[in-house]
């Protein structure tokens, strides 16, 4: 019996909200390890292992001096501990910063070399390496039209990507779609003019380990005027025990263009935490656009707290040119600690970037999880809409920043975050920080659950609807928002989201 | 974890050659605690967490700014009202321009004369709330009153009070720098009003530490002086007990710093406590911050935080709020809204409201808004003949109307809201 069977719901939290949440994250469905052989290098970290991690990707000297920068700036900074997450100190020097496959030793030439136990592993997860016209496990996919149905995956296992389909056919579009190490390789005048640009090596803690030892990642280029033919997906396995899990990716979306990123991940049960710290950066050139969706669904540890992920990521998108804009979706059900604050930019004039988030926290998971929206640019627009969902003895934080620059006029963000708590043992916490430089722009925050839209309410009334029905379709209708912004791959974690009100929440 | 470099020098400088005065041994106890507490914890600087939008230096300094005195030709507030006044001078009480200390239902003593009495009942508040109002977050500058206040005055108030009990502070030197340190008892079931004007000092540091028993009822209404070059920090420290209310209203007009510092805790069941303040602010060298803190540690509370700022050339509005619900304070209600009107390109609001809560059943939400003033609403009164800057000050004179609502005596609100329109009316 979980610890969400025992619980007493408060009235007027919605029974199907709190058996979603307990579907979600009663049994780890993803918690099985493939028994494959694995070269590590030396535990630890310093100068030799970011040398050997360069070494492995064969990149050229200015790529290993960068990471070595990093490695040095590292050394003099400390962990930050703003964040509401309570969490045993962990030895940096007691992780593997590189697990390969053996049977990756020799980089397979094409998706039919790769060693058939890690194309099983991700057959298993749902995520064949194929180049199929449709993702399988997506229910009702096969009705939909094939043409516009594919999505092109780069798979990444543990430290290295071990393939990624649809090159060719991307390729006669102008797309670039590859591993970061392959990009380095192929395209280092890319990789170089980008890299960095949006998350300085030195931006924070994490985000600087990761400039040091990033092992592989995915790289995204659309070039101007593309609109990408199909979707992209990332999907990170965490295999090998006492491992980290550090990639990198960058995506740039040139002008005019469009692309539709999607990223998954999971891993083993362990009795032991495991570090993931990724970075992700989004350039986006005038009149462009990119969505980015996540289910993060690493191991959250048991209900007593043992093992799990920490995940400490820093992703970021620029929107440098006028008129473009971003798209971050997230929905977080996994990961012992979660700290993530996707964020946009807001360079260019009239860019728009808009953060959707469900954050679900049971047992003795910790999430702390946010965005911030930086206002640079005139008649830049942002929209945050965030839902914490605490059970069990979880905490939830949705931390935030909006903030609208002196030269940012006639900009506008509107932001609502609510929380649920289901069960007395558990925290939902809200950290917004506001700050407003010029007049011009308006920032509406709001986080209150009572207030359904009255002009919604009296539209449903006047059809005939009694005031709690129409509560209820409104109520429901906002939560929805979030998950129809995710995209068809993601339709079955939407459907069991999907019966998540946000009835009884408190604030 | 050693303190910043920063944070000792400015400490050492701070508390060289300081005088803690002399009292009984509870006294000197209390005082020499927070003076530990101080050097422990380290004076605030700009650096810290929560003194992201307001930058301490001023307030920390071992010598003050001076302030050039300024002669307000309005009149002193609430005249018209039958009060006890207790006056101060630079931060130092005059006896002769004060009313005699006596009114039914209080007793009202000279925080000096407290401090000498062995067996004192201010004993068990002076400094205890501040101490207890530490954690979470460290208020370094509040200890710091505690160890170095000079005086001030303690009140037991024992039934309901005969009238309202009005701290009335002057500004009589260029470079004073006060502490003051006020210490209220509402004994069960009492009643009391305190008022409080004037800008006191050069700079100033006041404190008030209040026992709102079961029963009680604290109204406290405080209008910060006008247009004068004071550097403020005040702090507040209640404890509310069962079926009591606690109230209270700011006005700020100018001043080129004010850190108001609320930190209420919710001891007992079914009770209510309001924050509420309204600043207007004119010119780059104005900075406003409402800093709130409010703990909700028992069943059936109501709290509410209101807080509306008009800023203009170049001013600035903090608010920080936070509303805490610990474990098992179930059917709390907790509001907090905190807006910002910006008249012109150059005036900034920064905002930090907070929820942290650890119990279900409880209804907590807030808002924060901040824009220019709603041009379809100046054209409707233009529209209608009112002329632009009387319609202007109609609309911001109605924005702060919402947070004058939360004082309950309406003679006291009316006359705010006079002096509020008379100031916008000046600085048009």
């Amino acid at each position: 019996m979980t610890a969400l069977d025992i619980v007493e719901v408060k009235e007027g939290v919605d029974q199907d909200t709190v058996d979603a949440v307990k579907e979600l994250s009663g049994n780890y469905k993803y918690g099985w390890e493939t028994e494959i052989e694995m070269e590590y290098a030396p535990k630890g970290v310093n100068t030799d292992i970011v040398r050997l991690i360069s070494d492995k990707n064969e990149e050229p000297e200015w790529m290993t001096e960068w990471r070595l920068s990093a490695f040095a700036r590292w050394e003099q900074i400390e962990e930050p501990t703003w964040a509401m997450v309570d969490y045993p100190t962990i030895d940096f020097q007691d992780i593997y910063y590189y697990a390969r496959p053996k049977s990756m030793e020799v980089k397979p030439k094409s998706l039919d070399e790769v060693d058939p136990k890690l194309l099983a592993t991700y057959a298993k997860l749902g995520i064949p390496l194929k180049e199929q016209a449709i993702l399988a496990g997506v229910e009702g996919a096969e009705d939909m039209p094939a043409e516009g149905r594919k999505v092109a995956v780069d798979a990444v296992f543990d430290s290295v990507s071990v393939g990624t389909t649809f090159q060719a056919e991307l390729k006669k579009a102008g797309v670039i779609f590859c591993s970061i190490s392959e990009a380095i390789r192929e395209h280092p005048e890319l990789v170089k003019k980008y890299l960095g640009t949006v998350v300085p090596a030195s931006d924070n803690f994490y985000a600087t380990l990761n400039s040091a030892v990033f092992s592989d990642g995915s790289f995204v280029y659309i070039p101007p005027g593309v609109r990408c033919p199909m979707e992209l997906s990332t999907y990170f396995r965490i295999n090998a025990e006492n491992t980290g899990q550090f990639e990198r990716t960058l995506i740039i979306a040139d002008k005019g263009s469009y692309v539709s990123y999607l990223e998954g991940c999971t891993a083993p049960k362990r009795d032991v935490a495991q570090l993931h710290a990724a970075v992700v950066e989004i350039i986006i050139e005038e009149d462009a656009e990119v969505k980015y969706s996540t289910v993060q669904n690493w191991y959250p540890g048991d209900e007593n707290g043992v093992g799990g992920i920490y995940n400490f990521v820093t992703k970021r998108a620029d929107c440098r040119g006028a008129r473009s804009k971003v798209m971050w979706t997230q929905v977080e059900t996994g990961s012992a600690i979660t700290w993530k604050y996707p964020s946009c930019i807001l360079r260019g004039d009239e860019s728009q970037g808009e953060f959707y988030s469900i954050a679900i926290a049971n047992n003795m998971q910790q999430a702390d999880t946010g965005t911030k929206m930086v206002h640079l640019g005139k008649n830049t627009k942002s929209r945050i809409v965030s839902k914490g969902i605490s059970a069990g003895k979880a905490q939830n934080t949705y931390r935030g920043l909006v903030s609208m620059h002196p030269k940012a006029k006639e900009s506008r963000n509107y932001t609502q975050c609510d929380s649920l708590l289901i069960g007395d043992k558990c925290g939902a916490h809200t950290v917004p920080y506001i700050e407003v430089r010029n007049n011009s722009s308006r920032v509406e925050h709001e986080a209150t659950t009572s207030k359904v839209d009255d002009d919604q309410l009296f539209y449903c009334r006047s059809r005939g609807m009694d005031e709690e029905e129409a509560v209820a379709l409104v109520v429901n209708g906002f939560c929805k928002e979030v998950l129809q912004a995710l995209p068809m791959e993601f339709a079955m974690e939407a459907q069991a989201l999907v019966a998540i009100s946000l009835e009884g929440s408190v604030g | 974890m050693a303190l910043a470099k920063l944070k000792v020098e400015t400490t050492d400088a701070r508390l060289s050659g300081v005088v803690v005065p002399d009292g009984a041994a509870w006294s000197n106890a209390v005082r020499a605690d927070a003076l530990s507490r101080v050097r422990q914890m380290g004076l605030p600087t700009k650096r810290d967490e929560y003194w992201k939008y307001t930058d301490p230096a001023s307030l920390t300094t071992a010598e003050p700014s001076s302030a050039a005195l300024f002669v307000n030709d309005e009149g002193p507030l609430f005249e018209a009202v039958d009060r006890v006044r207790i006056v101060f001078v630079d931060g130092v009480f005059d006896a002769g321009a004060s009313d005699d200390l006596t009114a039914e239902g209080v007793e009202i003593e000279r925080l000096a004369d407290a401090i000498q009495t062995d067996i004192h009942w201010a004993k068990d508040l002076y400094g205890v709330l501040e101490t207890r109002g530490q954690t979470p977050v460290e208020r370094p500058l509040a200890a710091l009153n505690t160890a170095l206040a000079t005086d001030g005055v303690v009140i037991r108030v024992t039934g309901k009070a005969a009238k309202p009990i009005n701290f009335i502070y002057l500004h009589k030197d260029e470079n004073s720098d006060a502490m003051l340190h006020n210490v209220v008892k509402v004994e069960a079931g009492a009643e009391v009003t305190i008022l409080e004007t004037g800008p006191a000092a050069a700079r100033f540091s006041k404190m008030l530490e209040v026992e709102v028993a079961d029963g009680a009822t604290f109204h406290h209404v405080r209008a910060q002086g006008r247009d004068h070059e004071r550097r403020a920090v005040t702090h507040c420290f209640a404890r509310i007990g069962a079926n009591a209310t606690f109230k209270s209203f700011t006005l700020t007009f100018n001043g080129v710093l004010t850190r108001n510092e609320c930190i209420l805790e919710i001891v007992g069941d079914d009770s209510v406590a309001h924050v509420a303040g309204a600043c207007v602010g004119d010119g780059k060298d104005f900075h406003h911050d409402d800093t709130v803190f409010v703990t909700h540690d028992s069943l059936n509370c109501e709290s509410r935080q209101v807080f509306k700022k008009v800023l203009r050339n170049g001013a600035t509005g903090v608010f920080q709020g936070k509303i805490l619900v610990k474990a098992g304070a179930q059917k709390t209600d907790g509001y907090q809204i905190s807006q910002s009107l910006l008249l012109d390109e150059d005036s900034q609001f920064l905002a930090k409201p907070e929820l942290e809560i650890y119990a279900d059943d409880v209804a907590c939400s807030h808002g924060s808004t901040s824009g220019a003033i709603d041009e379809t609403a100046l054209f409707y009164l233009r529209s209608r003949g009112v002329p632009h800057d009387e319609a202007r000050n109609l609309l911001t004179l109605s924005f702060l109307a919402e947070s004058l609502e939360e004082i309950d005596d309406a003679g006291l609100a009316e006359e705010l809201r006079d002096r509020l329109e008379a100031w916008l009316a000046r600085h048009s």
